[in-house]
């Protein structure tokens, strides 16, 4: 389980996270959704330690994640626009991935359903943009990490190879793991997501199961719920003119 | 083995496989069978060789460096998110570009003396001043070339400050010592001289190999001042200290940067 407590972090003088709190819980899909430049990113480039925030702590399992990264060991992180060195191969980056874990169990499941194995000796610089994410998600879900976070993990993979990823995420959560995705195709979320972290200008605008979002906006399904909660913040942003407010989902967050 | 090894091993063998790097050893290699084949005496070629390395090494170590950086940052993002910690990250990185650049000026100038043996009675002891100089140099640039790239995000800009580092270090740095020198010409002039010239690796580098050829009449006006300051016994000590120095120094600055900011 990952606990944000009270984050901030802002770049320079702009404010990406506002005191951002939320839980990923174990054995759920944990949907990280928002605008563009809503600080998504942001918030897992945090809990991966790549940024330090401002104010606020990152709890696993109850334990502030410490500096040396060890705790990382337990993580395993598809980036959204993964990038090798041009002139290594597949199996070159795969085994300097498995020589920096040594002793940790492997799960190359993954690794033969994509068919990276085929590759294997394919510089990575002639790898299209497709296989790389499928690289990339092979590599997360190698060592069966307790965290999964996947930054927009289908984007870029053709239908097959992304319902293979979806299976493997489903089969994470069954095992318990802890599942950060996030997504521009909220069609696919609603297959795959538990919980709904909803961030818009470094808040967090609704957090909590799917189900708790389908019934405060009462529609029946994602997308719609998701536009009324943007909606709901335009009214928001909107009540200066003294109009009263109708957003009932706005501002809610589980602690 | 160790993850500092493990990120070095991967920089080394992905750089080993670089085209560009594969060009700046063969244009070295290049230059140096064609100052032997057609240069006089041996002195005269390794001072041909000095003054191109002195251009050539710290021009590709700033902007191929610079560019190499940029070209990692997401390989970077990923080695920062496996169980490791920024400072092996660092090392790894640093000597995965140092050492195949500083592998590539070697092999450069030192492969066409090696197939056909020295000719001309070149000064062995003025050449191996040139091979350190140029290593110690790749060293102090590459980590300029990182600490730069590391402060920026905007490419254009970090490879324009490549630039003008490069500028700075070879052209405008001797320019303005110049400036002084013509300035304050009354005035007694060799410490401070002595200081400003200490102040610049590629000065420094230049003095090291100088300091070790019978040339006088090219050490120019510092390098006869350090001469006659240290004699050629400890000269190129100092020298060589000196630019060991410096080789370190931007490292320092460069990890601090890596340490300390966000990906």
């Amino acid at each position: 389980m990952i606990s944000v407590d009270g984050i901030r972090k802002a770049y320079g003088t702009r404010s990406v996270l506002d005191g951002i709190s939320v839980a990923l819980l174990p054995g759920r899909v944990t949907a990280l959704v928002g605008p563009n430049g809503s600080g998504k990113t942001t918030l897992i480039k945090l809990i991966l330690g790549l940024a330090r925030p401002d104010a606020g702590r990152i709890l696993l399992d109850g334990e502030p994640i410490d500096p040396e990264g060890r705790y990382r060991a337990r993580i395993g992180y598809a980036p959204q626009a993964p990038r090798f060195p041009d002139n290594l191969a597949v199996g070159e980056v795969f085994a300097m991935l498995r020589a920096l874990r040594p002793g940790a169990t492997v799960d190359e499941s993954l690794l033969g359903a994509f068919g990276l194995r085929a590759e294997w000796e394919t510089k990575v610089r002639a790898l299209s943009g497709g296989w790389r994410q499928k690289l990339s998600s092979a590599c997360a879900f190698l060592f069966m990490p307790d965290v999964l976070i996947l930054d927009e993990p289908t984007a870029g993979l053709d239908p097959i190879a992304a319902g293979l990823l979806k299976s493997e995420i489903r089969a994470a959560r069954e095992e318990g793991k802890t599942i950060l995705v996030t997504s521009h195709i909220l069609s696919e979320l609603e297959e795959l997501a538990d919980d709904i972290a909803f961030l818009s200008d470094g808040r967090l605008r609704f957090g909590g199961p799917v189900a708790t979002l389908l019934e405060e906006t009462g529609m029946r399904r994602l997308e719609p719920a998701i536009a009324a909660l943007l909606r709901g913040l335009r009214v928001d942003s909107g009540g200066a003119a003294g109009r009263p407010g109708n957003c009932t989902a706005g501002g809610r967050s589980r602690a | 083995m160790n993850p500092l090894m493990l990120v070095l091993k991967a920089g080394v063998r992905d750089l080993a496989r670089n085209r560009w790097l594969l060009a700046y050893g063969i244009v070295l290699a290049v230059i140096t069978e064609a100052l032997f084949f057609f240069g006089g005496t041996g002195h005269q070629v390794v001072l041909s060789l000095l003054n191109a390395t002195l251009l050539l090494v710290p021009l590709v170590a700033l902007v191929f460096g610079a560019m190499h950086v940029y070209a990692s940052r997401e390989f970077i993002e990923l080695l920062l998110a496996q169980p490791l910690s920024r400072a092996a990250v660092f090392t790894g990185l640093y000597l995965g570009l140092a050492i195949p650049l500083a592998g590539a000026f070697l092999a450069g100038i030192g492969l066409p003396m090696l197939i056909h043996g020295i000719r001309g009675g070149a000064p062995m002891l003025a050449l191996t001043f040139l091979a350190l100089g140029g290593a110690l140099l790749t060293a102090a640039f590459a980590a300029l070339a990182m600490a730069i790239a590391l402060r920026t995000d905007d490419r254009l800009r970090g490879m324009a400050m490549a630039l003008g580092a490069w500028f700075l270090f070879t052209i405008g740095y001797d320019g303005a010592v110049l400036a002084v020198v013509s300035a304050f010409g009354d005035w007694p002039l060799e410490r401070p001289l002595l200081a400003l010239m200490l102040g610049n690796p590629v000065d420094v580098a230049r003095v090291l190999v100088l300091t070790s050829l019978d040339a006088s009449a090219l050490l120019g006006y510092t390098g006869a001042l350090f001469r006659r300051a240290f004699g050629t016994g400890i000269g190129p000590a100092i020298a060589l200290v000196t630019l060991t120095l410096w080789a370190v120094i931007p490292v320092v600055f460069a990890r601090r940067r890596f340490l300390r900011r966000d990906f």
